[in-house]
């Protein structure tokens, strides 16, 4: 039982001091705003917590970003570095209003079931191409994500511009974002259904992703899949020995991640709002959600906890505002818990550093097998 | 370059008193005497973790010895790392050469120590290119200073790094394992270009397995055996037959429980196959070998032969360049991994870290690994845990794991264990064949007992085994037949009744049966491409 | 008159890129030596700010853009110490420090001037062309009136990228590091010192564009004025091959696309402006797919030096 404690303590250790150092560095600007860090928590913690509105907006907060997290986590798992969650949420998005818009024939709980798939396999095909590329071409996914994030952004709002825009479909004046998803594809309100919750924004989306982040705990260890996404992101000569087909899995984790980031784009907007507008830059979701998954050691169920903890901080800078906090606060200390995580060596899953900790201890053999004597450089 | 103080009247250049050097679990070198002549080429030979590198490293200052003491021309030094060996004169090419594939042969030469001009704001590549010819003339080691690293071939490449060395000033030369690359002219070539690099003044320490060049190329040969030295001699008064019993040694025979058999029908068809290595050589040249049911064939020969290949490309890691394979008459050439697994291989890998277990995971976890999508252990793609555990607790306990638990991870096992966890891993399988390649690499007594016993018993049990070993005692301990393996073909198959270290020695240094048989002997098979 | 409007098209093509080919070079030194700079974005974000801070501060653009390199060095200090001594992931690294400039950015405008979105305007710009002379030049003259100090740097700086990498011994050095770091350590090259230097470089022509972005552009910071432009660069740098070069052209090509968003209409382009964004980043993707088996990026580029026991 001790060591078990140990060895989760050893693991749970990295995060827990990223994120104290995050608040440490936050507290720091702060005083040198001239305002007292202690208060500044205090109501940052109040504003996202206190009350059930409260909490229901840090909820509403939570949604998007546990789904970019897990979308992460999953390429993480696969050795994978999806930083194109941004790009899968976009084409998600807008995906989803103009589905909504086409099919508002379509009854409610019929709707919005096809409208969230129509989502996942926007972002799934969006990241799909990464996935291929790198599977297929072995084109790092790093470069390829990034730039299918700046193409779908553009391609967004160039939909949005035209084909989408309500002057095209509804001959009103052109305006600067897509037609408004209708009444009857959008998810419904907490507050509709419990009262206390006020006028938070919370929408049943929350649940969705948490059901989702259950459904991923169950897919990455509780499958097949799962086994062989994670063999191949731990060590893929391992797996390709053992019969994984190492492209295959590749390119369904960058599938699956593509899709669990169009989820969070097609249900922000669903849940509230309601439709795409033209912009210069990118969401932001995605970003965050490769914090939420570094945070949560890349497991489904750990996500939840750190999708919490970001939540919290972008909820509670209201807040803070109003206690005449600058409101970048939050920002500061979310991009410090990310630089802090990134320091870390155990980062790197599938990478060699634990096999080279073993073999430093047993001292450098001979004919070792992991040099090849015969090639004309270093393998 | 400065000029040492040194006693020239000395013969020796290098002597090495007494070096021992010890590592958690091993001691690669142990009271270790070695010397040096001047303009001597002078080769230390052992088996692969013998403790040749080891030494060499030492040094070059790679490595600090635990206890002994080095003395250069007769005074004392203390190598604390590469530049110091370099100051001092002495130059190493490493197995797996230091050069920038991009750069040209005369930018790899100079790193480190370019010409410039304007105070080092203006690279001199004229001058560095004079300077590179010029130390190739003095040698007479060919090269052409505008030609790209990855354009050449391997024995050039050698070369510059060769060239590396003496530009820098090198007296003292070191080269590790310098044939393991080259073809048989390249090797030639090399024999001369050391010649004359002796004819120069230079001294030359080579470190190989190979027994042919030895006595080719120098002028004394130290042998060196488990970490000891068993002796220094003039090569002119030894021979093949010597060193390779001196290398090999006459170790504690395990016994082994092989007991006559009749073997049955064929399960493995291996045709003209042919194997092409990264560097789109020509690896396996067109080998034909069969393993029949009840016996274990052991293909044995010096590590860097086509073994790996070989291999790599029936279990489907690597793409077949020609040939057939047939498992119990199926065709499986070029299949992928699953398929060859789901045909009835199973495979026990040279490199247990790499390829045979996913470290950071269980040991459960790892149990299963190349069937883990098959009932009991999964079903339409949902894995039964509770029957995972179960197989892990089964294997454990019956291959006598020793290990906590089935839930901790596999790099915390030992190297022993791991082994033994893979081929529970795989006898669980009951594979029709079994390939083993270098099963008790790095193993103590112990576990190699286990892995011999376990291999004998898929022998008894009708299987077909398919040993691939480094380790003469553990074929001529197992096998029923051996088929030794020299540069990508098959020399020579002996009955396993009639092997011995010495004709398997010289087979495996390339030379025909015919002359291993010189000393009169039973009439074995004929060689067999 | 078309000739007019051919002109106008390329000196905006040229100050488009100018700011891309600073930060695309920066990239270049500190991939050559095997650290990904994804980071770009990032210190181009604090190269704008911190310029224009100090311009209002001291009414002196030039002390601006000194201010914008040395906090580009500060940032870029940031991608060194966790990619090279920390070895920890260059990727992450360098999007924490994309995410942690946009926060302390906005935040230090808060802070200093009590508004959020965009700081007054300078007191001093660098906005006008710094050699007159050249204005008089026939034909081509009136390119010269829009260019900014900026683009006579830029276009300086991609000589001495190539100068010094491939024409000077630490040049070499460096891309022995980017390629086999190995091999350099067992000649004596410090691998660790090398590729400090570079990316400390990357992080001093990174800040020089977002200077160029500020107060060589529209004179005041405003809140995601850099807009993906660090991305861009990076585009250029895998475009051009990691080669100056060959970025020169490839930020030519991508200023020249913006170029004619701007001025589609004056030549009746019916192209929709967001396809020609869209360009950069398909035309590298497709790049990528057309080298593919040849090595283009340098061999070692992203991975952590292990300086181990042989």
């Amino acid at each position: 039982m001790r060591e078990k404690l140990l060895n989760m303590w050893s693991v749970l250790k990295l995060p827990l001091i990223a994120v104290l150092v995050g608040f440490l560095v936050g507290a720091v600007c702060i005083l040198a705003a001239g305002s007292n860090p202690v208060t500044a928590y205090v109501a940052l913690f109040k504003g996202s917590l206190a009350s059930i509105p409260s909490i229901g907006e840090t909820l509403y907060k939570v949604t998007p970003i546990l789904l970019t997290g897990l979308a992460a986590a999953i390429g993480f798992r696969c050795g994978l570095f999806n930083i194109g969650g941004e790009g899968q949420y976009v084409i998600a998005a807008i995906s989803t209003v103009a589905a909504a818009w086409y099919f508002q024939w379509m009854p409610h709980f019929i709707l919005v079931p096809f409208l969230l798939l129509i989502g996942i396999m926007a972002g799934g095909f969006w990241g799909g191409i990464a996935g291929i590329l790198k599977a297929k071409m072995g084109i790092n996914e790093v470069i390829t994500t990034i730039m299918l994030n700046w193409t779908a952004l553009y391609l967004s709002n160039y939909l949005v511009r035209t084909v989408l825009n309500p002057a095209t479909i509804l001959g009103s004046t052109p305006r600067g974002h897509s037609v408004i998803v209708p009444e009857v594809a959008r998810l419904g309100k907490l507050r509709d259904v419990i009262p206390a919750f006020g006028f938070s924004s919370v929408h049943s989306g929350i649940f969705i992703a948490l059901g989702v982040a259950v459904v991923m705990w169950f897919l990455l260890f509780k499958t097949t899949l799962g086994y062989e996404i994670r063999g191949v992101g731990l060590n893929h000569q391992a797996a390709e020995y053992g019969g994984i087909s190492s492209a295959k899995n590749t390119f369904l984790a960058m599938f699956i991640s593509g899709g669990l980031a169009g989820l969070a784009g097609s249900i922000q907007m669903l849940g509230l709002v309601y439709m795409v507008n033209q912009s210069t830059e990118l969401p932001g979701y995605g970003f965050t959600g490769l914090s939420v998954a570094l945070v949560g050691l890349s497991h489904p169920l750990g996500c939840i906890p750190a999708a919490l903890l970001f939540g919290i901080l972008e909820n509670g800078s209201r807040q803070m505002q109003l206690a005449g906090i600058p409101k970048e606060i939050t920002a500061i200390i979310s991009a410090v818990i990310l630089v802090f995580v990134a320091g870390s060596l155990l980062l790197k899953y599938g990478s060699n550093w634990y096999e080279k900790q073993k073999m430093k201890k047993q001292g450098l053999k001979q004919g070792s097998p992991v040099m090849d004597a015969t090639t004309k450089g270093v393998e | 370059m400065e000029e040492r103080k040194v006693n020239y009247l000395l013969a020796k250049v290098v002597e090495m008193k007494k070096i021992t050097k010890v590592f958690p679990g091993t001691i690669a070198n142990d009271q270790v005497d070695f010397d040096l002549e001047k303009g001597e080429i002078h080769v230390l030979l052992g088996e692969n973790g013998a403790g040749k590198t080891t030494l060499m490293n030492i040094l070059y200052g790679l490595y600090q010895q635990t206890s002994g003491e080095i003395f250069f021309h007769g005074e004392k030094v203390d190598i604390r790392g590469p530049n110091a060996a370099i100051a001092l004169g002495i130059g190493m090419v490493h197995q797996h050469f230091m050069l920038v594939e991009n750069f040209t042969v005369a930018e790899n030469i100079i790193l480190g120590n370019e010409p410039s001009k304007w105070k080092g704001w203006k690279l001199d590549m004229e001058d560095a290119i004079s300077r590179v010819q010029k130390v190739s003339d003095e040698f007479g080691l060919k090269v052409d200073p505008n030609a790209v690293i990855e354009d050449i071939s391997v024995g050039l490449a050698q070369r510059v790094e060769i060239l590396k060395a003496l530009y820098k000033g090198a007296e003292v030369l070191i080269l590790d394992e310098p044939t393991a690359v080259l073809t048989p002219q390249e090797i030639d070539e090399m024999g001369i270009i050391l010649r004359k690099l002796t004819e120069e003044g230079k001294s030359i320490i080579l470190i190989t397995h190979k027994l042919k060049e030895v006595l080719s190329m120098s002028d004394r040969v130290t042998v060196i055996r488990r970490g000891k030295i068993v002796n220094t001699l003039k090569t002119k008064d030894t021979n093949v037959d010597e060193l390779a019993e001196m290398m090999v040694g006459r170790e504690v025979k395990l016994t082994s429980d092989r007991t006559e058999k009749d073997p049955g029908q064929v399960i493995l068809s291996v045709q003209e196959m042919v194997v092409k290595d990264h560097r789109k050589l020509d690896a396996v040249k067109g080998i034909s070998f069969e393993v029949r049911a009840g016996e274990v064939l052991a293909i044995a020969g010096v590590d860097g032969n086509g073994q790996k290949e070989l291999v790599e490309a029936l279990t489907g890691l690597t793409k077949t360049a020609g040939g057939k394979v047939l498992l119990c008459g199926t065709d499986i050439t070029g299949a992928k991994p699953r398929k060859v697994i789901e045909a009835g291989v199973g495979h026990i890998p040279e490199d247990r870290h790499k390829r045979g277990l996913i470290l950071q995971s269980t040991l459960a976890e790892n149990l299963i690994l190349g069937y883990h999508y098959c009932p009991p252990f999964a079903r339409k793609g949902v894995m039964n845990y509770e029957a995972i555990y179960q197989h892990g607790k089964t294997l454990i306990e019956e291959f006598d794991v020793r290990t906590p638990n089935e839930n901790v991870t596999a790099g915390s096992l030992s190297g022993g264990n791991q082994q033994k966890a893979i081929i529970a891993r795989e006898f669980y399988k009951d594979p029709p064949l079994l390939i083993a390649a270098q099963p008790t690499r790095g193993l103590d007594v112990g576990a190699i007992e286990f892995v011999h016993r376990r291999l004998l018993e898929q022998r008894a049990n009708n299987k077909a085994v398919l040993l691939v070993s480094l380790e003469l005692d553990e074929v001529m301990n197992l096998a029923d037949r051996i088929a030794v393996i020299y540069q990508g073909q098959i020399v020579g198959v002996i009955d396993g009744k009639d092997a011995t270290e010495r004709k398997l020695g010289i087979m495996m240094a390339g030379g025909t049966l015919e002359e291993a048989d010189k000393e009169g002997g039973t009439t074995n098979e004929g060689k067999t491409s | 008159m078309n000739s007019m409007i051919a002109l106008a098209v390329i000196a905006s093509a040229i100050r488009l890129a100018t700011p891309l080919l600073l930060a695309a070079l920066g990239g270049v030194f500190s991939e050559r030596s095997g650290v990904v700079n994804i980071g770009l974005e990032g210190i181009m974000i604090f190269g704008a700010f911190f310029s224009v801070w100090f311009t209002h501060m001291t009414g002196n653009a030039w002390v601006g853009v000194v201010a914008a390199m040395v906090f580009g060095v500060v940032a870029a200090s940031l991608l060194a110490v966790i990619s090279i001594n920390l070895k920890g992931n260059q990727i992450i690294a360098g999007t924490a420090i994309n995410l942690l400039a946009a926060a302390l950015t906005a935040f230090f405008l808060e802070l200093i001037w009590h508004r959020s979105g965009s700081t007054p305007i300078c007191p001093d710009m660098l906005t006008s062309n710094p050699f007159r002379l050249l204005e008089g030049i026939p034909l081509i003259g009136s390119l010269f009136k829009q260019f900014t100090p900026f683009v006579y740097l830029a276009f300086a700086l991609v000589f001495v990228t190539y100068y010094v990498l491939w024409k000077t011994p630490w040049g070499l050095h460096v891309r022995a590091v980017g390629e086999h770091p190995k091999a350099a350590d067992t000649v004596g090259i410090g691998v660790y010192k090398t590729r400090w230097t570079c990316v400390l470089i990357s992080g001093v022509l990174a800040g020089l564009a977002g200077a160029c972005l500020s107060i060589g552009t529209v004179g005041l910071f405003r809140e995601g004025m850099v807009a993906g432009k660090g991305f861009i660069a990076l585009a250029a740098m895998v475009f051009g091959k990691w080669h100056p070069a060959g970025s020169l052209g490839a930020c030519l090509f991508f200023g020249l696309c913006s170029a004619i968003q701007i001025q589609a209409q004056s030549f009746g382009l019916n192209v929709p402006s967001e396809f020609l964004a869209m360009v950069p980043y398909v035309a590298t993707i497709i790049v990528l797919i057309g080298v593919v088996g040849k090595a283009v990026a340098p061999k070692a580029d992203g991975q952590p030096y292990e300086k181990d026991e042989a």
